[in-house]
Parts: structure tokens; C-alpha cells; sequence
């Protein structure tokens, strides 16, 4: 297989990854949301602890953009 | 289609010399920088200049903003932490402006460069590392061990704990840069849609009609964006701050 | 990796050979680090130096005038009840000492009455008993007198009847007897 091809394969492979952190993401929103419309008092206490876990979550993913972009222009 | 790579590149604007084979020059990104430091603190002194007891806008602007970042370290991190918060309220002005200013169109942005974003984190955790030595001497290291689990699993969770504090930096880094980045790269590529469907619609006939309509969406499209980039703007100078916080709460109470 | 120059030329995105990503590029770390450093150290200078005092010496200062303001605020109210409880001990005192002065003039304006009265009393008993006197007096003098006029009477009477004037010795002496 063509070297160059074989990168950009295995960017657009890596850049899944993305996607399975957006669902993440979007899991501790979905939950945040549900939770804070049953108890809408404790919402607020809970808001940056929220963000951290998206925060995390969303950080994995960007490790993937990351291995996409070292195949695309680094490798 | 103009290359959406192109807006990050450094331009030299005035070459320095050279120290060990490096070349170091005022570059593009030094002056945003700079135009960030005289932006946050001339705002900010200039605000808070009459000193009034019932603020004006900017100083209310200005105090908003320290309640915000001290509310948050004080949250995250404890009363005691409030030593850092000269820092932490520098990273996050800083943070923010550069972020804020690189969605000007035509401007650069200093945080989509990776090299920044590492020296702030590492700043970071060099500083929760110095404090925490300094603070705790080598119970620090009690950091690295949870309490509360089995012996033969120690060992198990200390590489754990290491590798999850080693991997800080890199996330704190690279979270800040690859948002900034991969916001930018969608907003460029939308943009060159708009310009070679536009570039369609001005050949006229029906693919003019045609372009008209295929070159409204990218454009509706990167309006969206815009917003949306001013949200993760100034969520990532947040997000940013808070794990920052959250990281000195580890260096001052080091017990899990 | 080793590219392949043929493959390279038509990749949109990385135009020409050698322009890597420029975020990637060492060559330019050099100065961005510098002028980060420079900037920062700046702008964290300057942050611990004049603005982070500046805007807590604010909001410490509006602190301590709401707490100061607060404070004055409970001083005056708890002032206010002092007063309001000096008025109400005053006032309460005002009565008492109204109503003990009401008690003293009575009892005195009674006492005086009752001196008066005895005073009136005395002087009516006095009076009454003059007039006793002079009543007993006059009854003695006319009781005396009664026993002349019966003596004359019965002298007379007897002289009338017998022809001859008793003796006025028996006379008085049967009038007395009668009169006992």
C-alpha cells in the first residue's frame, strides 16, 4: 500500500476517536441536564464539576485529533 | 481553496538574531501576545482606576470577572490556595484574550500553537509540584498513593497515579490547543466553501442559481460557528482555570 | 516516514515539500517561548503587584463599608431601644409619681377636711352647750319661779276658800310636798 495513503487512512481512522468523545461528551451533559431538572437547587454546585468531567472526557478525544494531525503532518 | 493551515504560520516582523542556532525574532504571535498583556492590564488598570465605591461599568466588569476566577479557586481549591490567585487570574485573562482575539477575523492565535499552551501547563504543574514540596516536603508523594486500597493492588495504582498526574500537562496542553486549532481549521474551511461557491454563483446560468444556494449554507453555517467558537473560547480559558484549581487543591491537601 | 515526492504534490493542505504544520514547527519555538515569557512575566508582574490589590482592596474596602454600614445600622436600632425603653421607664415613673401626688393631696386635702371638721364640731358642741346651759339655766329660774306662783297661787287660793291667809311657811311647805 501506497505509504501516503496508508497515513491519511489511519488519520481518518484516528479521528473516530473524536466522535466516541463526543458521545462522552455529551453522556455528561445528557445526565447534567436530567439530574439538575430533578433537583434544580443542587444544579449550580454540580455546574463545575460538570465541565470538569466533560473537560476530561473531551481531552481524550482531542488526544485523537492530535494522533491524526502527527500522521497527516509530522510522520 | 486557501489553505486553512495558512493562518497559523509564524511570520517574522522583526528578526533579533540568532542564540544557539535558534532564531528569535518578533513574530506574529509575540505581538498578539504582547497585545494581550497591554490589552488585560491597561483594561484592567484603566477600570479599576477611580477605585469607586459604586462601580462604574468596567469596574463592575472587572470585579465580575475577579469574583468569577476567585469563586472558583476558592471552590476548588480551598481558602489557602487564594496565594495563587495572581496566577490563576493571569492564566485566565490571558487564556481568554488570546483566545477572544484570535476570533477576530485576520488576527492570530497565540493559543493555537502548541508550544504555548505546554508552557502554561507547565507552568502549571511545576507549581503545584514546587508548592507542594515546599508545602508538604516528601508527603507529597502521598498523592500518588489512594488510601483505602488493598496492598497487592498498590503497586498497581501507584503506576496509575503517576501516569495519570504525568498525563496532566499533556491534557491540559493539548485540550487548550487542539480546540482553539480544530475551531479554527472548521471556520477556515467553511469560509473557503463560501468563496468557491460563490465564485459559482458568479458564473451566472443555472449553476449561478445553484451556487447562490450552495454558498448560503457554508455561510449560515460559519455564522453558527462563530458563535459557537466565542462559547468554546471562553469555556476552554475556563476549563483551563478550573483544572488549574483543581490541580492545586492536589498540591496543598495531597491526601486523596 | 519516507514520502514519496509524487504523492506529496497533489495533497491539498501541505503544498510544497519541507512546509510542515506550523503549530509542529521547532524552529519557531524559540522566539514564541521568549516572548511568552517576556509577556507573562509581564503581565503576572503586574497582576500581583497593582490589580489583584487594587480589586480586592476595592471589594474589601465596599466590605467593610456594608459591614460598617450594617453595624451602625443594629447601633442606631438597638439605640433607638434603649430610648424607646428610657421613654417608657420615664413615662411609667411620670405615673407613679402623678399618682403618689394624687394620693398625698388627697390624703392631705382629707386631713384638712377632718381638721376642719373636728374644729366645726368643737365649736358646734361648745355653742350647744352654752346654750344647754342657758336652757337649764332658764328652766332652773322658771322651775323657781313656778314655786312662788304656786305659793301665791295657793295662798291665794286658800285665802278664797277659808277667808284667812294661811301661814306662808305651810304654804311653801305643802307646795314643796306637792312638787316632790
Amino acid at each position: 500500500m501506497d505509504p501516503v495513503a496508508a497515513k491519511y487512512i489511519g488519520a481518518g481512522l484516528a479521528c473516530l476517536g473524536m466522535g466516541l468523545a463526543a458521545m462522552g461528551v455529551g453522556n455528561i451533559f445528557g445526565n447534567y441536564l436530567s439530574g439538575a431538572l430533578r433537583n434544580p437547587s443542587a444544579a449550580d454546585a454540580q455546574f463545575g464539576r460538570t465541565f470538569i468531567g466533560a473537560a476530561l472526557a473531551e481531552g481524550l478525544g482531542i488526544f485523537s485529533l492530535v494522533v491524526a494531525l502527527v500522521l497527516l503532518f509530522v510522520a | 481553496m486557501a489553505n486553512p493551515i495558512e493562518q497559523f504560520e509564524i511570520k517574522t516582523l522583526v528578526p533579533l538574531g540568532k542564540i544557539g542556532g535558534t532564531e528569535i525574532a518578533f513574530t506574529n504571535s509575540a505581538l498578539f501576545m504582547v497585545g494581550a498583556v497591554a490589552l488585560i492590564t491597561i483594561g484592567l488598570t484603566a477600570a479599576t482606576a477611580r477605585r469607586s465605591l459604586v462601580p462604574g461599568r468596567f469596574q463592575a466588569g472587572a470585579e465580575v470577572l475577579y469574583e468569577f476566577v476567585a469563586k472558583t479557586l476558592r471552590e476548588a481549591a480551598g481558602h489557602d490556595a487564594m496565594q495563587f490567585f495572581p496566577l490563576v487570574f493571569s492564566l485566565f485573562t490571558f487564556v481568554l484574550t488570546c483566545n477572544l482575539l484570535g476570533l477576530v477575523p485576520g488576527f492570530f492565535t497565540v493559543t493555537s500553537h502548541v508550544i504555548v499552551t505546554a508552557s502554561l501547563a507547565l507552568l502549571v504543574i511545576g507549581t503545584v509540584i514546587v508548592a507542594g514540596f515546599v508545602k508538604h516536603g516528601f508527603h507529597f508523594l502521598g498523592l500518588f498513593v489512594p488510601s483505602g486500597v488493598p496492598f497487592w493492588l498498590l503497586p498497581f495504582m501507584i503506576v496509575i497515579e503517576v501516569v495519570s498526574f504525568l498525563s496532566r500537562p499533556i491534557s491540559l496542553s493539548l485540550r487548550l490547543f487542539a480546540n482553539m486549532l480544530a475551531g479554527h481549521i472548521a471556520l477556515k474551511v467553511f469560509a473557503g466553501f463560501i468563496v468557491s461557491l460563490g465564485a459559482l454563483a458568479a458564473s451566472g446560468g443555472v449553476t449561478g442559481i445553484l451556487g447562490v444556494a450552495g454558498a448560503t449554507l457554508p455561510l449560515a453555517m460559519a455564522v453558527g460557528l462563530t458563535a459557537l467558537e466565542f462559547l468554546v473560547a471562553a469555556l476552554q480559558a475556563y476549563v483551563f482555570t478550573i483544572l488549574t484549581c483543581i490541580y492545586l487543591h492536589d498540591a496543598l491537601h495531597p491526601g486523596h | 516516514m519516507a514520502t514519496p515526492v509524487t504523492a506529496q504534490a497533489n495533497v491539498p493542505g501541505i503544498e510544497h515539500e519541507g512546509a510542515s504544520f506550523p503549530p509542529f514547527d521547532v524552529n519557531t519555538f524559540g522566539s514564541q517561548l521568549l516572548w511568552l515569557a517576556i509577556s507573562f512575566g509581564v503581565l503576572y508582574l503586574l497582576m500581583a503587584k497593582v490589580i489583584v490589590p487594587r480589586l480586592s482592596g476595592i471589594l474589601a474596602d465596599r466590605q467593610a463599608r456594608i459591614s460598617g454600614d450594617l453595624e451602625a445600622a443594629a447601633k442606631a436600632k438597638t439605640d433607638a431601644e434603649a430610648a424607646g425603653a428610657a421613654y417608657e421607664k420615664a413615662l411609667s415613673e411620670a405615673k407613679a409619681r402623678a399618682q403618689t401626688l394624687v394620693h398625698e393631696t388627697r390624703d392631705r386635702a382629707a386631713a384638712e377636711a377632718a381638721l376642719k371638721r373636728q374644729a366645726l364640731e368643737a365649736e358646734l358642741a361648745e355653742k350647744l352647750a352654752a346654750a344647754e346651759a342657758v336652757i337649764a339655766e332658764g328652766k332652773a329660774k322658771a322651775m323657781s319661779s313656778v314655786r312662788g306662783i304656786a305659793i301665791e297661787a295657793a295662798t291665794a287660793i286658800v285665802e278664797r276658800l277659808t277667808g284667812e291667809a294661811p301661814a306662808d311657811a305651810k304654804v311653801a311647805a305643802a307646795v314643796d310636798a306637792v312638787r316632790r
